[in-house]
């Protein structure tokens, strides 16, 4: 197996062997695991002991044939450390596939979330008028708060909870990342 | 009652059909023996008392009592070193996994296959703070390749063949197998060898065919090559050392070692260099620096290895050559990466060398090497010896005496070590001709690694030469193991190169510290001769020049346990050394050494100190 030979840059001053630092950008890893004890605690430790940041991680069972879980992990860092960090989930052994689906073409990535904002009178009205430009639905209501549910990408989810700051947001639970790539192919 | 459910006392024994209800300490022996092991090291305590009373009424497998669950892990590691083998363990519950975390850790950073089988409290108590418990799966889960956790006596077969697999298999390491008391009483069916592929771990050892093709055009083209081989080599198998040794010579290029890889090439060839690193040979380093084209084969670009990475071979074209794929961009860009066993690869890229029509560049490779030889003239490992007989033995000299002794007597050596300035000294000056000889603790740098290692050596080879060159400090890390070695009369001779100091401690103390020697002197010792006898050992002593060659060979002579205490200059620093955080040309060059300074000495920066 060929790992991507990906050539350095070596015509600037910065010609070097050594890791250089770039940019960092964004990945969602999709993850397929054994469903077994700890290995959630494996691929957590494998972050925490390396360093690697994770923003937001996610972790159902999607086979119960063949007893597989899926993790969906949003992570940022220089192309080097995900390259790494992709390299360093895969060969954990019950580790059956692991694929960065921000590398490997379009994807979808859609999160939910349930938000609880309280108040009355205009305030109310205002939060019911932007959720419903937003699409969110309301799952719970009183007569002075509700409880929205929304599905959408991070920064849609993001910037609906920060209208709803000024209107009187109480609190927010949001459930992470779950991803899978565009097209007909599978992980 | 039918003959596959015979009651389990008629069933004692490991020898059962497949099908009969076994205990389930019994199936764990059973797979011990069908994995082929011979022998564990292990302490026993209550919650693995099952399977030392299986142990006790079988005769296939041997156990080695150790004194400290840390040196059965090493003694392990050090079995499992010279013999290509998986090294096995065993040890209770609580305290004795935790003290066996270190050795695994060892394991971990030298790729080292060991399955270590840890006894648990009962299913029903663990996660109730009992009575020696401790949360082995999740204290060690950093600590191992992969661990289990059996809570079924019919998983127990399973489990054993898979621990097995995966601490031997793609890039080995150490596997723990967590054993609770009940799932050791309990009656289970065993099941034998698995036939079928493991579900998720499936290393990559064939290469890519492209990828070698790619190698070796860059060889091809190279002006200035190096072969840099690690440890990967020796794991491979002896038979990768001999393909890197036919493919260096096919080449002709220059052939540098890892302190894991030595024994990989044979250090009397023309065309090694030595080892290279932060104690490496100046001529090892500085073709580093300058080659055009690095093969690395199966080592990691530690960062002993690079020293400063912004300056680490800046002008090079690299070919990595690892079994794991993480290893691959994970300190040092590559620019051709190969997956795969060692072995495999080298087969492979000889195959093409020969196949490929393209001309490798002879005069630039016979340029190159008339530079090397420059450095290499510059003799980098000389030291000073005063002959008279009353003079301070130079450390150097004693492992330059102990090497040409001990060659002398034509018996197969072993040499393990502890870590710090001898461990530099006995690389440096000890010429590994074979591989699996050389057992020191690289990764992790395991003070009290060298003496149990040299007992798991010589229980693997009861009758070669098996030496554990040691400091006065390392070597009391793990000195109750003395009393193994006298149970089973194991002849490992302990070389102890002893001045007193923590001498690698004191080094940096005297280069980087302003010489403020704090702590690294090694006060109140023990008289290690009598030491040595209350150990039902022989113990020896040099103080001068002139009694070593005695001391040597009386401790080569004896068929017995040696502690030989050799009294060495106490001032001696390690050199050459490319200090912390400075790059392989700014090398610092022994007291001894005329030649002019390249660039003088490197000033120690303030990036350079934080690191180790």
């Amino acid at each position: 197996m060929l790992i991507s030979p990906i050539l350095p840059e070596k015509s600037g001053p910065e010609k070097t062997g050594a890791m250089t630092e770039a940019t960092t950008r964004q990945a969602v890893m999709a993850v397929l695991v054994e469903n077994e004890a700890g290995v959630l605690a494996r691929v957590i430790g494998l972050f925490s002991g390396r360093g690697y940041n994770i923003d937001s991680l996610t972790v159902a069972p999607v086979d119960e044939t063949k007893n597989q879980s899926r993790i969906t992990i949003v992570t940022s860092g220089t192309p080097m450390v995900i390259e790494q960090i992709k390299a360093q989930l895969d060969r954990l052994v019950p580790i059956h596939k692991v694929a960065d689906l921000t590398l490997e073409g379009p994807h979808i990535a859609r999160e939910m979330a349930l938000i609880k904002v309280a108040g009355t009178g205009e305030r109310r009205v205002e939060a019911l008028r932007i959720a419903d430009a937003f699409r969110a639905r309301v799952v719970d209501a009183t007569t002075e708060s509700f409880i929205f549910e929304m599905t959408g990408a991070t920064d849609k989810l993001d910037a609906f909870i920060n209208l709803m700051r000024p209107l009187g947001l109480v609190e927010v639970s949001r459930t992470g990342v779950a991803a899978i790539a565009r097209g007909p192919k599978g992980i | 009652m039918s003959a596959t459910q015979a009651p389990a006392a008629q069933a004692s024994s490991a020898e059962a059909p497949a099908t009969e209800m076994l205990s389930g300490a019994e199936i764990v022996l059973r797979a011990l023996k069908d994995q082929g092991v011979d022998v564990i090291f292990g302490y026993p305590g209550g919650a693995v008392l099952p399977i030392y009373d299986a142990l006790f009424q079988q005769n296939a497998i041997r156990h080695i009592l150790v004194r400290h669950e840390q040196a059965a892990v090493h003694a392990a590691e050090g079995y499992a070193r010279s013999t290509g083998r998986v090294g096995v363990v065993l040890v209770t519950s609580g305290p004795g996994a935790t003290n066996a975390v270190t050795g695994l850790v060892d394991a971990l950073m030298d790729s080292i296959p060991v399955v270590c089988l840890t006894g648990q409290v009962p299913t029903h108590l663990i996660g109730n703070d009992a009575f020696q418990e401790a949360d082995t799966t999740g204290i060690t889960r950093p600590a191992t390749k992969h661990n289990y956790l059996v809570k079924d006596s019919n998983d127990l077969g399973r489990v054993v063949h898979e621990a097995f697999y995966v601490a031997r298999s793609g890039r080995p390491g150490p596997v723990v197998i967590d054993l609770p008391k009940d799932i050791l009483i309990a009656k289970g069916r065993y099941q034998g060898m698995p036939e079928a592929r493991h579900r998720s771990y499936r290393p990559v050892t064939e290469p890519d065919p492209a990828a070698i093709r790619q190698a070796v055009a860059m060889m091809k083209a190279a002006k200035r090559p190096i072969v840099y081989a690690g440890g990967g080599v020796i794991n491979a198998g002896p038979e990768a050392s001999r393909l890197l040794t036919e493919l260096v010579h096919l080449t002709g290029f220059p052939c540098t070692n890892t302190l894991m890889g030595l024994g990989a090439f044979p250090a009397s060839d023309r065309q090694f260099l030595g080892m290279l690193g932060m104690h490496g040979t100046y001529e090892a380093n500085l073709a580093m620096h300058g080659c055009d084209v690095m093969v690395n084969i199966g080592a990691r670009f530690d960062d002993r290895v690079t020293g400063r990475l912004r300056d680490f071979s800046p002008n090079s074209l690299k070919i990595h050559a690892d079994i794991d794929p993480s290893s691959i961009n994970k300190n040092v860009r590559v620019d051709c990466a190969i997956i795969g066993d060692a072995a495999k690869i080298l087969r492979a890229l000889i195959a093409e060398w020969k196949a490929s029509a393209a001309k490798p560049d002879t005069g630039a490779l016979a340029a190159w090497w008339r530079q090397i030889d420059t450095w290499r003239a510059r003799d980098c490992l000389r030291f000073r010896q005063a002959t008279a007989a009353e003079a301070i033995i130079k450390p150097q000299y004693a492992i330059q005496r102990l090497y040409e002794l001990a060659s002398a007597t034509g018996k197969d050596t072993f040499i393990t070590t502890e870590v710090g300035q001898h461990q530099m000294w006995a690389a440096q000056y000890w010429k590994f001709e074979r591989p699996n000889r050389w057992m020191t603790s690289g990764g992790l740098g395991t003070m009290g690694y060298g003496l149990p290692a040299a007992m798991g050596v010589q229980i693997a080879h009861p009758d070669a030469l098996v030496i554990d060159i040691a400091g006065e400090a390392s070597i009391l890390m793990n000195i109750q193991e003395m009393s193994t070695l006298a149970q089973y009369r194991l002849p490992v001779k302990v070389f102890i190169l002893n001045n007193e100091y923590m001498g690698m401690v004191r080094q940096w103390q005297e280069l980087l510290h302003g010489g403020r020697y704090s702590e690294s002197y090694s006060a109140a010792l023990p008289d290690f001769v009598k030491l040595a006898e209350s150990f039902h050992a022989v113990g020896l002593r040099a103080t001068r020049v002139g009694e070593l060659d005695d001391v040597i060979g009386e401790m080569l002579a004896v068929d017995r346990p040696v502690i030989a205490d050799i009294c060495v200059d106490q001032k001696e620093n390690c050199f050459p050394m490319i200090p912390s955080g400075a790059a392989h040309n700014e090398m610092i060059l022994g007291p001894d050494d005329e030649a002019p300074k390249g660039r003088g000495q490197p000033g120690v920066t303030e990036e350079g100190m934080v690191l180790v």
